[in-house]
């Protein structure tokens, strides 16, 4: 259990003292709520869907979440390939238990990075209910963490940061598109529906959207059920991809 | 008795033989000297020894663990100082040591007494709440030999501790291992390329190269075997005076480069 904690507490730190990229990881969070919010916001608004902001806030807190977590998971290449990874790995800990702090560690900083967004999105016009501001904060802790152990389980795979464009722009960026995060999931093309339904980020779109608004495409209990069982699998699968890992 | 029981351990990369079936015995309260010339194979048996490698074949006893079977006892047992820097350069020094402390399940009370002493013993108290980023090479080495004796192990091992050190630090440093050693009876494993450093503490040398042990027994012994003046001779004599690539700082995926292209 300690040695969860010194692994959690260590990514905090990382994170906390890089202040500069706490401050550059929010240009893309508020470039999408400007940009895309206010630019779509009368069409949106003039197809009948009401306020573009109330939509598409929850979907950008979900992007900053997510890109933070993965990347944060990712750091353990850096720290393969700066040998910090050695230090840990000779160290009395179980694999699984670094992969857990790793996941907490992520998951937490991510959620500093989404909570920061939230309120960002408060002054750009966001007017959540206020009242299920707990349930908001399970759906996108699950998020966090579902998506920093994706990222720690993928790290695992790599030896250096070569596959990183790869990553980001096949499987992180899809994630955020196809998730419901910038256009509703209603009454889309066959392909698309499926896709958005088999991504487990949708579920915690609509989950936090509903928390905020009290409409949802997904029951919440189904959608609290697959973030976290997905989240268990990929834990199981990051648990196996570090026992094999050797330096 | 043995600290330390090596059995037949081979490791293979693919298809190329790095360790090659070697068995030696190291004893406890020894200082141990593991030489041989760039790529012949020496931070793989450490990295088997320290359970960061699984050997492809053959046995470890390392303070009486098997270290394959039971690695989570091995790691209570050994310190050790990488080839390669491991430090987090983001973290102070205090906090490089606090994390390895935690990590290691050290009680507060046990490890904030212990870091000082440690910081103290390296030279480095002053600068505990300096980051390490802006440590010179031999401070992070210092600082990585105090974290290597965080948990008081009972074997130190150490690749190439004095790499890009000047002489007063190597000298500083092997001052310290050799009092350790000395003083609290720790087993010293350490390869380096300095012959006077090996001359100067080591009671038993092994010769590794191309995956082979060479040779191993006293100072005197293998001087004697190899009918040199002195241990560099013996050295070269045994090991040939070709030129071995350069390894230092390569990444793991360019050596793996490098091999294909060799091979
Ligand atoms: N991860 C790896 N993959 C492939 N070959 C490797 C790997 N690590 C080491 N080697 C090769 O194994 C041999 C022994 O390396 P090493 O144990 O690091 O040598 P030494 O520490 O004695 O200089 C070298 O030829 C090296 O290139
Ligand atoms: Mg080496």
């Amino acid at each position: 259990m300690t040695a969860i904690y010194i692994l959690w507490l260590r990514q905090l730190k990382r994170f906390i003292r890089k202040k500069t990229s706490i401050v550059g990881a929010l240009g893309q969070p508020i470039i999408f709520l400007l940009a895309i919010g206010f630019g779509f916001g009368p069409v949106y608004a003039k197809a009948g869907a009401g306020n573009y902001i109330q939509f598409l806030a929850p979907g950008i807190i979900v992007m900053s979440v997510l890109f933070t977590s993965i990347f944060t998971g990712l750091e353990i290449i850096w720290d393969k390939q700066f040998g910090f990874l050695k230090e840990t790995f000779v160290a009395p800990v179980s694999r699984f238990e670094i992969l857990l702090g790793k996941t907490l560690g992520g998951a937490t900083v991510a959620m500093i990075q989404g909570i920061l967004v939230f309120l960002i999105s408060l002054v750009a016009g966001f007017r959540p209910h206020l009242a299920s501001l707990p349930l908001a904060f399970l759906f996108l802790c699950l998020v966090a963490i579902l998506a920093s152990a994706l990222g720690a389980a993928i790290a695992a795979r790599l030896d250096d940061m070569q596959g990183f464009p790869l990553i980001f722009n096949f499987l992180v960026q899809p994630l955020f598109y196809l998730s419901g995060a910038i256009f509703p999931i209603k009454n889309l093309p066959s392909v698309l529906d499926v896709i958005t339904r088999i991504n487990p980020f949708s579920y915690g779109v609509d989950g936090l959207r509903g928390a905020f608004s009290g409409v949802y495409v997904f029951s919440p209990l189904l959608s609290l059920g697959v973030l976290f069982g997905v989240s268990i699998l990929i834990l199981a699968v990051g648990a196996y991809q570090f026992s094999k890992v050797q330096l | 008795m043995n600290i330390i029981e090596i059995k037949n351990i081979t490791k293979k990369y693919g298809d190329f033989t790095a360790v090659n079936d070697i068995s030696f015995d190291v004893k406890k309260g020894e200082v141990f000297a593991f030489l041989g010339p760039n790529g012949a194979g020496k931070t793989t048996t450490i990295k088997m020894l320290t359970t960061l490698l699984r050997p492809t074949a053959g046995e470890i006893l390392l303070n009486g663990h098997n270290v394959m079977e039971n690695p989570h006892q091995t790691r209570k047992s050994f310190g050790i100082v990488f080839q390669d820097p491991s430090l987090d350069n983001e973290l102070t020094s205090y906090e490089n040591m606090q994390f390895h402390a935690i990590l290691y399940g050290l009680k507060k009370e046990v490890y904030e007494k212990r870091i000082v002493d440690l910081l103290n013993l390296v030279e480095l108290y002053d600068r505990k709440d300096a980051y390490v980023k802006n440590f010179s090479g031999g401070m992070k080495r210092r600082l990585e030999i105090a974290r290597g004796l965080l948990h008081s192990p009972t074997v130190l091992f150490l690749d190439e501790p004095t790499i890009g050190l000047d002489p007063q630090t190597r000298n500083h440093i092997w001052t310290y291992i050799n009092n350790l050693n000395k003083k609290e009876n720790v087993t010293i494993f350490f390869t380096t390329h300095h012959m006077e450093e090996v001359e100067r503490i080591a009671q038993r040398v092994a010769i590794i190269d191309h995956g082979k042990i060479l040779i191993i027994g006293t100072i005197e012994e293998i001087i004697q075997k190899a009918g040199a003046k002195n241990l560099e001779e013996a050295f070269i004599t045994l090991t040939g005076s070709t030129i071995r690539e350069e390894e230092v700082n390569v990444g793991k995926n360019q050596m793996r480069i490098s091999n294909k292209l060799m091979r």
